[in-house]
């Protein structure tokens, strides 16, 4: 079997083998569900969309992906299990692909776990079911987006809190960029092709141009670079940070 | 076939391995001794492909380290320090994530299972995760992840640390049994170990390596090497009885239990000449025994010199 498929299996089971799966999943429900219902007052925006459930999730992301990141690579060399990994006939490069994917994938289950929310709004009205699929990869592509900075910064140290810090200071820096507050800020003192650069690196503009429907392929462009990168960095940073 | 050539890892300034080259061929079991920090582990790192060597290289089966990678992980079989695993899996699982990730299937992969779960005596524990193993049980699924897939190279960082006596003379046995056709490098500094398994000691200190050679000749060394030691009844009369013996070149007496060491001369044996002294004289000894020489003095008056800084 492909030595990607074979780790990332295991990875994934890894999840599953602990209640921290089970209590990822259902705490994450419990807050799509009630930041939809209460603060995006699906009822009584009376439309027949998912707007209200997407536009939460960059903030539910914010803190729950560095908690599935923070373990990737800082728990593996706290126990000593990156040294059988990469002794193994692996490449560097399929084992930090196969522990992302495996991330990815978990964190997918659980956005598809919110499919009845999907089935709801359908059975209340007639929703435009193309923009809640864009919506869904949207949420998809940020999530993993998070978990490559996560993956990245969990390579830099042993210790899984300081890996979830990080990353949560990164991933918030990164969303930020591409609010209004932050841009008319930055308008004010500098030249709008600077302002437009840091809103083109702000995952949020992205993010918020595919869950309202667009799906343009410089956005799905733009996810997958920076996915590559981060994960780029993260073979570098565990290269450089084997030896202690 | 494991070569390496002028292997070297610096850490800034500091130098952990120092142009260390040698050679093991098929059927050698090379001991690497060295105090703690001697840079033992980071050498068996960098021929597992784990570290990037400074300078310098290694090569596994033909296959350099660091240019063909993959090939060179085929063929060999690492034990890191202290047998990582993952935790949460079982043993049954665990073996078998490595079979597949060392592409060995169809009859292949049970027939390799079955036999190192029965090598490694793990029937009892395969459906048990490996977080609530016993240490001992720990090491054994760490040894069998090394074998699985009868790999020509066995590299064993430690294999025996922190086993009871028991549990070290199984895997002791283990390391013997394959050792005939392999090449396997292991790291320890329990030196009964060396005598127990290997064909062929290294010593490592301060990242160089000092010393290479059979562990019969390493003890050939030793300031024990060709002394008569002997315990009597009457300390006294036997002391009077060694000084008859011309080859004798100096006693000493241990001051706990009186036990007599006799160092013979230069190139001198003074075993038979010893026991006919004590018989000529009427003096009763309760233990006589010719020394080969001791490996751990051998060891300290190799090391010794260099035990300032260095990092495992």
């Amino acid at each position: 079997m492909n030595p990607i498929a074979t780790v990332f299996r295991r990875e994934l089971k890894g999840y599953f083998a602990t209640p921290v799966a089970y209590v990822f999943i259902v705490i994450f429900l419990i807050l799509a569900g009630s930041l939809t219902f209460y603060f995006g007052g699906f009822y009584e925006r009376g439309q027949a969309d998912l707007s209200a459930f997407f536009i939460y999730h960059p903030w539910l992301y914010l803190f729950l992906v560095p908690a599935i990141a923070m373990r990737l690579w800082a728990e593996e060399r706290k126990s000593g299990t990156i040294e059988l990994l990469l002794t193994l006939p692996i490449t560097m490069f399929q084992a930090v692909l196969a522990k992302f994917l495996a991330a990815w994938a978990f964190v997918g289950i659980a956005l598809a776990l919110t499919f009845p929310i999907w089935i709801t709004v359908n059975y209340l009205g007639d929703p435009d079911n193309g923009v809640i699929f864009t919506g869904y990869v949207g949420s998809f592509l940020m999530a993993g987006a998070f978990l490559a900075i996560g993956s990245c910064l969990s390579a830099a140290t042993r210790n899984q809190v300081v890996a979830f810090i990080l990353t949560v200071v990164a991933c918030f820096l990164l969303l930020l960029a591409g609010f209004p507050l932050v841009l008319g800020f930055f308008q004010t003192i500098l030249p709008q092709g600077v302002v437009d650069a840091i809103s083109g690196l702000s995952l949020y503009a992205h993010f918020d141009a595919i869950s309202k429907g667009v799906l343009d392929l410089r956005d799905i462009v733009y996810f997958v670079l920076t996915i590559g990168a981060w994960l780029y960095a993260t073979a570098i940073v565990i290269d450089l940070k084997k030896a202690d | 076939m494991i070569e390496t050539t002028q292997l070297t890892k610096r850490y800034g300034n500091l130098t952990a391995v120092d142009g260390i080259s040698f050679k093991v061929e098929p059927g050698q079991v090379l001991g690497f001794l060295g105090p703690n920090g001697a840079g033992k582990s980071t050498t068996m790192k960098m021929i597992a492909g784990f570290l990037a060597p400074t300078s310098g290289g290694a090569k596994v089966c033909g296959y350099d380290v660091e240019s063909q990678p993959i090939e060179a992980k085929r063929s060999l079989g690492y034990l890191p320090e202290g047998a990582p695993s993952y935790g949460e899996m079982t043993p049954r699982a665990f073996l078998e994530f490595i079979a597949d990730v060392r592409g060995i299937a169809g009859d292949a992969r049970k027939r390799r299972l079955d036999d190192v779960i029965g090598r490694l005596q793990l029937e009892g524990v395969l459906a048990q995760p490996i977080d609530t193993l016993s240490k001992g049980f720990k090491r054994r699924v760490g040894l069998a992840q090394a074998i699985l897939h009868d790999p020509p190279v066995l590299i064993l960082d430690e294999p025996t640390d922190g086993l009871d006596p028991n549990q070290k003379h199984e895997v002791r046995a283990l390391i013997n049994a394959m050792s005939h056709d392999k090449i396997i490098v292991i790291s320890t500094h329990i030196l009964e170990e060396v005598h127990a398994v290997c064909t062929r000691a290294v010593i490592i200190a301060g990242g160089k390596l000092l010393a290479d050679a059979t562990p019969a000749e390493l003890e050939t060394r030793s300031r024990y090497h060709g002394a008569v030691s002997l315990t009597a009844t009457n300390t006294g009369e036997a002391r009077a009885a060694l000084a008859r013996v011309a080859d004798i070149e100096s006693i000493e007496i241990d001051p706990q239990d009186h036990r007599i060491t006799a160092f013979p001369k230069k190139g001198r044996a003074i075993f038979v000449a010893v026991s006919d002294a004590l018989k000529a004289q009427n003096v009763t000894v309760s233990e006589l025994a010719l020394e080969a020489g001791r490996l751990d003095e051998v060891f300290r008056t190799i090391t010794q010199p260099q035990i300032k800084g260095g990092r495992a």
